[in-house]
């Protein structure tokens, strides 16, 4: 494929085009990849981007070739989306060795998280050391997005507590490293404490880092990037990730399923239950 | 739509750029900001890496007659003659027949209801499927007024 052989050799066009396919559905044949991947989520506002931002220039200074896939919300209601990401992250929109990509969840139906293996596998063949991607962790369905990549940041901001009741969620445990940003604004430390003490409480079963960062101030970088790129996961983990994907997988595919507003319907009127429904969808899905 | 609204120069005010960002999401296309401060180069490249089919510019400074031009000159030479760009902020009167010859398809002014950029967006897509010329690089002739 013509458009394959010239995103390879670095044309950012054909590599655009080709995840605009892959979006739209269309496969692509590509030898065996090993990406490298690394997925951040964290509540809205505790400073995400901002933070990739900071470790995309410290990845770009060691040499890599990093990408960003941003993944965003479409309104449910329009089909729009906006997509800010790439506002806060400007050191990727210069210099060859970023690629930054947004991506709306639009009407696919249970996300985008089944998009995102193709996604990952064509950049690492185009030859992008790094892979990030980047989703709100607005609610379970965004959160599962991560669980495509090998590695888990999760980010949370000072007095915020957020994370914490994300461990409630089970989220947090998909997480190998926890940041909290913003470590100049008073509460940081007692935040990052009260993390810990919290995931000390789950027990002995490798919980992760907890590292204290401003991305603002470009404070801690160094040290969480090292830490990311040494961090490995347990098998445990690696099973909770696993699960998650074939959960989204799943859900897509019931979602996906032909019978699906002849079953809605009936489940309506009340004249199937829900596992009568569910039995007739798992037959008439892909 | 994929289109990727961008404020390049040196003004600092993007509230204008937001409303219409955020009018064209509820219109039911897929937006991409930038930000404030952008220049040329940069926001060639957010477009190509975000494979955006149209670029709506915003710039208020008066600064439109340096930058758009360079703008849509690099996209040409990008080899992205296909991208469709508009344009909106404060552009004068006696400018806005230059800047429709760099292949802006459309200029906003103050005032404009958000409708009608949907309306013209609504437009481009009828042409665009039927494979008239909307583009930067394509043939120049049909412009929104």
């Amino acid at each position: 494929m013509e458009l394959l052989k010239s995103a390879k050799s670095g044309d950012r066009r054909s590599l655009a085009r080709l995840l605009t396919l892959v979006e739209e559905g269309e496969t692509l044949e590509l030898p065996e990849v090993a990406p490298w991947t690394l997925g951040v989520t964290g509540p809205p506002g505790v400073g995400k981007s901002t933070l990739i931002g900071r470790m995309v220039s410290h990845w770009k200074d060691s040499g890599e070739r990093v990408a960003v896939l941003a993944v965003d919300p479409s309104s449910p209601r329009s089909g729009g989306a906006l997509l800010a990401d790439r506002m806060r992250m400007e050191s990727t929109d210069s210099g060859d060795s970023v690629y930054f990509r947004s991506l709306a969840t639009r009407g696919h139906p249970g996300g985008v998280s089944y998009l995102l293996s193709p996604m990952i596998d064509l950049l690492s063949f185009c030859g992008w050391s790094r892979i990030v991607i980047e989703t709100v962790g607005s609610g379970q369905a965004e959160t599962r997005i991560v669980a495509f990549a090998d590695r888990v940041l999760m980010v949370d901001g000072p007095d915020r507590g957020d994370i914490i009741q994300a461990e409630k969620a089970g989220i947090i445990e998909l997480a190998d490293i926890i940041a909290v940003n913003k470590s100049d604004k008073p509460g940081a430390s007692r935040a990052a404490d009260s993390i810990r003490a919290s995931l000390e409480l789950s027990g002995d079963r490798g919980s992760p880092e907890v590292h204290l960062v401003s991305a603002q101030n470009s404070v801690g970088i160094e040290t969480l990037v090292s830490a990311i790129e040494e961090c490995s996961s347990p098998d445990w983990r690696n099973r909770l990730r696993i699960t998650e994907r074939l959960l989204s997988k799943w859900d897509s595919r019931l979602i996906l399923s032909d019978g699906l507003d002849g079953a809605l319907d009936e489940l309506e009127t009340g004249s199937i239950t829900l596992d009568q429904a569910l039995d007739r969808l798992q037959g008439t899905s892909g | 739509m994929r289109i990727v609204i961008a404020k390049p120069g040196l003004d600092g005010h993007d509230r204008g750029a937001k409303v219409i960002a955020r009018a064209l999401r509820d219109g039911g296309h897929e937006v991409v900001y930038t930000g404030l401060r952008r220049t040329p180069s940069e926001i060639i490249r957010i477009v190509t890496d975000e494979d955006a089919t149209a670029l709506g510019l915003s710039t208020l400074s008066g600064a439109h007659d340096v930058l758009i031009p360079k703008i849509c000159d690099g996209l040409r030479e990008e080899g992205m003659g296909d991208v469709m760009v508009f344009a909106g902020g404060i552009i004068p009167d006696r400018d806005r027949e230059s800047v429709f010859d760099q292949g802006v398809r459309a200029i906003f002014g103050p005032g404009t209801r958000t409708g009608e950029i949907l309306d013209f967006l609504n437009e481009c897509s009828e042409r665009s499927d039927n494979e008239e010329p909307i583009g930067v690089g394509q043939e120049s002739g049909w412009r929104w007024e």
